[in-house]
Parts: C-alpha cells; sequence; structure tokens
C-alpha cells in the first residue's frame, strides 16, 4: 500500500469519479498489511518478561498502537507467541505444544536474555539455554527484562519481516501440511526425541572399549 | 495465636535439659539452636509447639554437609505471639537420609519437606504425598547435593578460571554431545523410557468412580488449570477434581519456573547473588534485595548507615504499593473484569517505577541494596527537601488519592461483593498450622507482622498499625492490601519528613567480594507477599555454602487446596488471586 500506481496507467476502465478512491496494489502488499497490524499475541506469560510485556499492553506504552492489543489465551487463535521469559526443561513440553497447536503462519518472538540463550540462569540444571534450540524463533529481543521500549522496537521488527513475506514464497503457503515438532520427553533429564542417534551413538562407544579388552 | 505458657522462656533454654541425650545445643562456631536426634524430633516438636508456644513453623530446608557425610534438615519456629526463632536441627547420614515427617503436627511443612526431599533426598517418613515438586518425577539425582553436577558443570564456586583475566572461555554448548544442557547416565538410551512425570499428578482412576456401579451415578473428573493459563499468574497448573462443579480436590502443581536460584546462589559469590533476589519475587525486587542484605548483615555484624536505612525502608515501602497495586488489580482479572481495574493500578506502578530506574537503573530488577547500605543515593534532582517534588508529590498527593480512588471504584462494587465475601475462608488456626504469611495471615485475623513481631532495619521508629480484618475471606484479602498500602503510605510520609539530608549511604568502602563470617543466619523481612526469609549458612569463604529462600508464595500455596475444597470451580482462579503469588518465587 505504501506504492499506490496511478489509475490512469491501467488497462482498465476506472470511472472517473472513484479515481480518487481507488488504489491498486499488489496481493502480497494488501495481505501482509492486513497480517502486519493485527498481530494476535498468545496470553502467555513465563516469568519477570511477562510483567514488562503486561506493561507495554497497559496505557503508558500501548500495544494497541499497533494493532496487537488482542492477546489470546489460546494458541488456536494466535499469530504470535511471545516467549516472554526463562525457558525450564519441565515447562518446555508444554511451550513446544502449545507451538505445534497455533495455526500458520505462527511467529515467536523470545523476548529476555533468558528466552535468547538461557540469560542469567544459563548454567541452571533445570534451564533450556534458549527456546530457539527446540521452537524456531524469528525476532530476538534481549534485556533482562527488556524494558517496554524494547519490545515495541522487537514487535516493529517482526512488522518488517511480514512486510518481506510472500505468497509464492513462503513455506507456509506451500502444499502439504508442516511437520508438528516433536515433543520433548521428561526423562531423567530432557529427552529430545530428534537427538535418539546421538544416544546410541554415546552408547555405543560406552561398548566399544569393553568390547575390545 | 497459642499464647506462650507462662513458662516458655525458661524451657526455652533447657530444652537440652527437657530431653537429655536427644537435643544437644548446636555447639559449631557461628551456630545456633539445637541438635535433635531424628527418632525424638516428633516428640520435640510437639513439645516446642504444646508447651513453649512456638506454633508458627516458618521454614524447612536441608543442608548438605558432604564432608562430615550428613544431610541435615533445619527448621525454624516462631511464636506468632512475636519472638526471636528457635532452631532445630536433625542430621542423617548421606546414605539412608530419614527423618520423621513434621506434616501431622504443622501442616505448613507438606511443601518444603517435598521441596528438602526433591533437591537432598531426604525421605520424611510419615509424608503423606511424598514426592518431588519442583523438578518432574523421575529426574535423575538430588540437584542440591554438593557431590551432583549439573550439565554446565564448570567449577565449585565463581568467579570461574575461565573467565577471570587470561581464561579461555568455552561455550557450555560446546560440552555436551546434545549441544544443549542436558546430561545423561553412561549408556542411556530413550527407548523403553516411561515418564511418570505426568501419571504421577493424578488421582487413582478408582478414586475418580462414585457409586456402586449399579444405577446413575456420574464419576468425577479431573480437569487441569494451566500451567497455560491466563488466571495462574504465571506457569503455574492446578489439578483439580470436580464432582459436577464442586472441587472435591485440589493439588497446585509447581516446578515450571524452577529455574535453580539456590544451586546458582551457592556457586555465586555473596555478593553475585544479589541481582538474582530481584528475580524471585519480580514484582518486588527491592524487598527481595533487602531481606538477602539483612541476613548477610546478620552475619557481617555491620551497621547500616542512617540514612541508607530511611531509603531502604523507602523503598521496601514504595514495593509493597506497587505489589499490592498489581495484586488487587489482577485480583479483578480473576473476577472477570478483564485489565481496566488493573489499568488503573500499573498506571500507579509505572509512577513508582520511575522512581526505581532514576535511583537504581532498572525498572524491575533494581539490584539497589548492598551488604552495608545501598548501591546509590537518590538522584541529585530528587535529593534535598526543596527539590524531591517527584517523591513527595507522589507519596504525599498521588498515591493516597490513587489508593483512594481504586477503593471508590472497587470496595463496594456489587459484584466483587457476592462474589468474595465468604468465599475461600481461611480460619486463624488454620492459617498459622499452615505457616500461611503476609496478608493472607493477616486477613484471618492474627496480627502478624515481622515489621512489629521482630522489628528489622528501623522500622521500629514509624508509627503504623498491623492491619488486620476478621473474616478470612478473598474481600478480606482485598481490604487487607488496600489497608496495607495505606499504611505503606504514611511510613513512606514519614521517612521523607525524617531521613537525614546527605551523608554515608554505605558503610565501609564498596567492595566487589565480601567475607563473611562462618556460621549460618536466618534473615526475614515482611515483603509484600509474606514473611520472606533467606537462611544462609558461610564457611568464610567467598561463597555461600547454604543458601535458601523462604518464598512466601511457595508456603501460602500450601493452603490453597484446603481454601478450594467444596468451592465452585469459577472460584478457584478468584482465591488463587488473593493468595497473590509469583511463580519466580514459587518456583525458585
Amino acid at each position: 500500500m505504501t506504492d499506490p500506481n496511478p489509475v490512469q496507467d491501467l488497462n482498465y476502465q476506472v470511472p472517473p469519479e472513484m479515481q480518487s478512491n481507488v488504489i491498486v496494489t499488489s496481493i502480497d502488499k494488501i495481505y501482509n498489511w492486513g497480517r502486519r497490524n493485527a498481530i494476535w499475541p498468545m496470553m502467555f506469560g513465563l516469568a519477570c518478561c511477562g510483567i514488562e510485556m503486561i506493561c507495554t499492553a497497559a496505557s503508558r506504552y500501548d500495544l494497541a498502537r499497533f494493532g496487537m492489543e488482542v492477546m489470546r489465551p489460546s494458541p488456536r487463535q494466535s499469530d504470535l507467541m511471545i516467549v516472554s521469559g526463562t525457558v525450564t526443561k519441565k515447562m518446555l513440553p508444554v511451550i513446544v505444544r502449545l507451538y505445534n497447536q497455533m495455526p500458520e503462519p505462527k511467529y515467536v518472538m523470545a523476548m529476555g536474555a533468558c528466552a535468547c540463550g538461557g540469560g542469567p540462569f544459563k548454567e541452571g540444571y533445570n534451564v533450556v539455554s534458549g527456546v530457539d534450540k527446540f521452537v524456531p524463533v524469528d525476532v530476538y529481543v534481549p534485556g533482562c527484562p527488556p524494558t517496554p521500549q524494547a519490545l515495541l522496537n522487537g514487535l516493529i521488527k517482526l512488522q518488517e519481516k511480514i512486510d518481506g513475506q510472500s505468497f509464492l514464497t513462503s513455506p507456509w503457503y506451500q502444499k502439504g501440511s508442516s511437520e508438528p515438532i516433536p515433543l520433548p520427553i521428561l526423562g531423567p533429564d530432557l529427552i529430545d526425541p530428534r537427538q535418539n542417534a546421538i544416544f546410541h551413538q554415546l552408547a555405543q562407544k560406552q561398548n566399544e572399549p569393553v568390547a575390545n579388552a | 495465636m497459642t499464647d506462650a505458657a507462662p513458662t516458655a522462656e525458661a524451657s526455652a533454654t533447657t530444652l537440652d535439659a527437657r530431653f537429655p541425650g536427644a537435643v544437644t545445643p548446636d555447639t559449631r562456631a557461628g551456630y545456633s539452636g539445637y541438635l535433635v536426634a531424628p527418632d525424638k524430633l516428633i516428640e520435640v516438636a510437639t513439645a516446642v509447639r504444646d508447651e513453649m508456644g512456638y506454633d508458627y513453623l516458618s521454614s524447612v530446608t536441608g543442608v548438605d554437609y558432604l564432608a562430615d557425610g550428613k544431610l541435615e534438615a533445619v527448621y525454624h519456629f516462631y511464636k506468632t505471639s512475636g519472638g526471636t526463632a528457635l532452631t532445630l536441627k536433625a542430621q542423617t547420614p548421606r546414605d539412608n537420609p530419614v527423618i520423621p515427617s513434621l506434616v501431622p503436627l504443622y501442616p505448613g511443612a507438606d511443601f518444603q519437606e517435598r521441596e528438602a526431599y526433591d533437591m537432598y533426598g531426604i525421605r520424611f517418613a510419615g509424608h503423606p504425598n511424598l514426592k518431588r515438586i519442583l523438578m518432574w518425577e523421575g529426574f535423575g539425582g538430588w540437584p542440591l547435593r554438593k557431590d551432583w553436577k549439573e550439565a554446565y558443570y564448570e567449577q565449585d564456586t565463581k568467579p570461574f578460571d575461565s573467565r577471570w583475566p587470561g581464561g579461555h572461555f568455552r561455550r557450555s554448548e560446546e560440552k555436551s554431545p546434545f549441544g544443549h544442557n542436558v546430561s545423561f547416565a553412561d549408556g542411556f538410551t530413550p527407548e523403553g523410557w516411561v515418564s511418570e512425570a505426568e501419571a504421577a499428578q493424578y488421582p487413582d482412576i478408582s478414586e475418580l468412580q462414585t457409586g456402586n456401579g449399579r444405577g446413575l451415578h456420574t464419576d468425577k473428573i479431573v480437569v487441569n488449570l494451566g500451567p497455560q493459563h491466563p488466571s495462574t499468574h504465571g506457569v503455574f497448573r492446578m489439578v483439580v477434581t470436580l464432582d459436577g462443579e464442586t472441587i472435591v480436590d485440589l493439588h497446585p502443581v509447581m516446578g515450571y519456573l524452577h529455574r535453580n536460584h539456590e544451586k546458582i546462589g551457592e556457586r555465586n559469590t555473596w555478593l553475585q547473588n544479589m541481582p538474582f533476589t530481584d528475580r524471585l519475587d519480580y514484582l518486588s525486587s527491592m524487598s527481595n534485595n533487602l531481606g538477602y542484605a539483612l541476613a548477610v548483615e546478620k552475619l557481617q555484624k555491620v551497621k547500616v548507615p542512617e540514612r541508607a536505612e530511611y531509603i531502604r525502608v523507602l523503598m521496601a515501602e514504595l514495593t509493597r504499593i506497587c505489589n499490592h497495586m498489581w495484586a488487587v488489580g489482577f485480583l479483578l482479572n480473576d473476577l472477570g473484569a478483564f485489565f481496566t481495574p488493573a489499568l488503573y493500578a500499573i498506571r500507579e506502578r509505572e509512577l513508582i517505577l520511575d522512581f526505581f530506574e532514576a535511583t537504581a537503573g532498572s525498572r524491575m530488577m533494581c539490584n539497589y541494596m548492598r551488604f552495608g547500605g545501598v548501591a546509590r543515593d537518590i538522584p541529585e534532582k530528587m535529593r534535598d527537601e526543596n527539590t524531591m517534588d517527584f517523591v513527595n508529590d507522589m507519596v504525599f498527593n498521588r498515591l493516597p488519592k490513587a489508593i483512594d480512588d481504586l477503593d471508590e471504584y472497587l470496595t463496594e462494587n456489587e459484584i466483587i461483593r457476592s462474589r468474595c465475601i465468604g468465599v475461600g475462608v481461611l480460619p486463624p488456626e488454620q492459617a498459622i498450622a499452615y505457616s500461611a504469611c503476609g496478608p493472607l495471615l493477616r486477613a484471618s485475623n492474627v496480627p502478624y507482622d515481622i515489621r512489629r513481631a521482630e522489628p528489622y532495619s528501623i522500622y521500629d521508629r514509624f508509627d503504623f498499625k498491623v492491619c488486620t480484618r476478621p473474616n478470612g475471606d478473598i474481600y478480606d484479602r482485598y481490604l487487607i492490601r488496600m489497608d496495607e498500602m495505606r499504611e505503606s503510605v504514611k511510613i513512606c510520609q514519614q521517612v521523607l519528613r525524617d531521613m537525614p539530608i546527605g551523608g554515608e549511604i554505605m558503610a565501609g568502602k564498596p567492595a566487589y567480594n565480601v567475607r563473611v563470617p562462618a556460621g549460618e543466619a536466618y534473615g526475614r523481612v515482611d515483603g509484600p507477599k509474606g514473611e520472606l526469609g533467606y537462611y544462609i549458612v558461610s564457611t568464610g569463604k567467598a561463597n555461600a555454602y547454604r543458601y535458601h529462600v523462604r518464598a512466601p508464595s511457595f508456603i501460602n500455596l500450601t493452603v490453597l487446596g484446603e481454601l478450594c475444597k467444596g468451592a465452585k470451580v469459577a472460584d478457584v482462579v478468584v482465591i488463587l488471586g488473593s493468595i497473590d503469588i509469583v511463580l519466580g518465587e514459587t518456583d525458585r
């Protein structure tokens, strides 16, 4: 919508009285314009960052200015998952399940140092060092916690990303459904089912010297 | 509120004489209290409660004395009539740690004993539901034992050699063949692993069936609220057994935000830990700082300069207002008045946060207190009495009016009254038995406020009243927060009136590394959520040997199941909202 072509240049006839009311643009632009200004985030506060997220939604910073005030508690209705806080191993299966339940096109924002990479708690035995180890992240917002201004900046970045997407190339608009991410399992430690091969390699290595001796 | 027997003080000094052989004074340097033989613990605790009047079991935790081959359970008892702690300790061998459970005597020990079991593997014999609470059932290892190493383990204590000038830092991810924060026993393969994590949360199917199998009957159903639920104030989960709309049973499930505060705290240097305390109850970081600083100062025995004491009290009370604003706003959220009342509350909170940001440098994570003072003075333009306009205006004009406004909008509201009055009633005896604290306890008509019962900092100088309410229902818990905000404003006004202009804000020079004499200390403050206690053990080194947080949100949840039994399912979120929890503190 940023670049309305002069109607007169086109081949079809627009009645003169309507020429000031009609704008011609590409389907990607109008579609993305709609999407970028009505991003519904999931109402999903994990930790401290969740509080700043609520403050961002409140009157002083007012997320509604960007069309994002409709926080949905259900993943089925959300476009954006703001992972606002420390991702723990115990919580991770829930987060992955929520991500799987969101309809395409979906976006993930890692808000705060913990969600980006573990943050101050990275060394902890129950902390996942970054949600991007399991879920694809679109925007990273650093800070501990990020100020509401930083979060808004991250959301504007996401809007820019949406602006750059196209029907023709978006994976979520292609044939076939996307594969859900396999749920991590709470074993003696967190088991990622995608890493089963590594377990077997390690177990084999463990056995080898015994076999040689 | 059992009144102490007249001879309580006398018998307190002779607990070892009363139980010869079973109770001995703890004579380790810097320690206090008594060591109790585990097999006599129940008997001693009964005497402590019934004869000596220590009716309030504040804190239960474990300590791993690896060198002695012992695990120790530490109990802090208080009297709700006020006074200092009675500390009991029970030691048990590391290879077969069993200690009798105190849940039959003090139901408030329930979650705390489960936590000690989860972290140390101490089995509390006789505990009704001894399962892991913060980690999941089936997790390998007892994380807080000194010989247990996490996946990203580098060294026992910080600062790590790899970070010190000249060290070579390696990303922790590279240490694990899995590329992230996990480690498994040698030869472990995931096939055949049956996860107990979920099944452990649910009751037996047979418990859910009603009737005799003949005729018309309905089974009970189990509903999960959370961990992703808009009304759980974070990642908290309740497994609710329902008979129709009525709650038969409710089990809180936590640990979804367990970020290993204590393990990290025992690696950190003393001062490095200060910013981590911010992230406990992230709505009231200043209070958390204060509690930790007080605990360490108890061991260090430093005297905090006058001006710093006033600043501390000012910050702690503004934090209380912040927190209660938030709590009231979001209680209304839980009642269905979505976000509008909260917006009014957040508006005032933002102003206080501005003051915190100007002073400490951060809105939420203030990291402001230091051992022996505070990090910075109030900024120049807010400092002397003529130009401290912003704070003065806030405390003398704006906040009292904002509280009155909230009161006017909400207190007499028909829906609030009908949803809250008489719902989720907590009788005073039960509140004490379950170790409830803070507004939850005071709304049940127990006038117990640590600022009065065992004054810390300079609270004994201020004129304020310990608010109580008679009924202990949700409505009273709402009202008590309004009352406490008013009292906090009163304290802030007195601080601003009396605060010395200029002067020291730190005892001694600021130092990156402080030495703390060997010994143990339990420092506690009456935070916005209730009694926030820090139990620390020092060996005289640069790091804490044991660092435990007595988290009010966590312990207040012990009574949640009892409060909800018999209520309707719609009341659960309101009852939870009226307890006012923060998950950062619950799960630590």
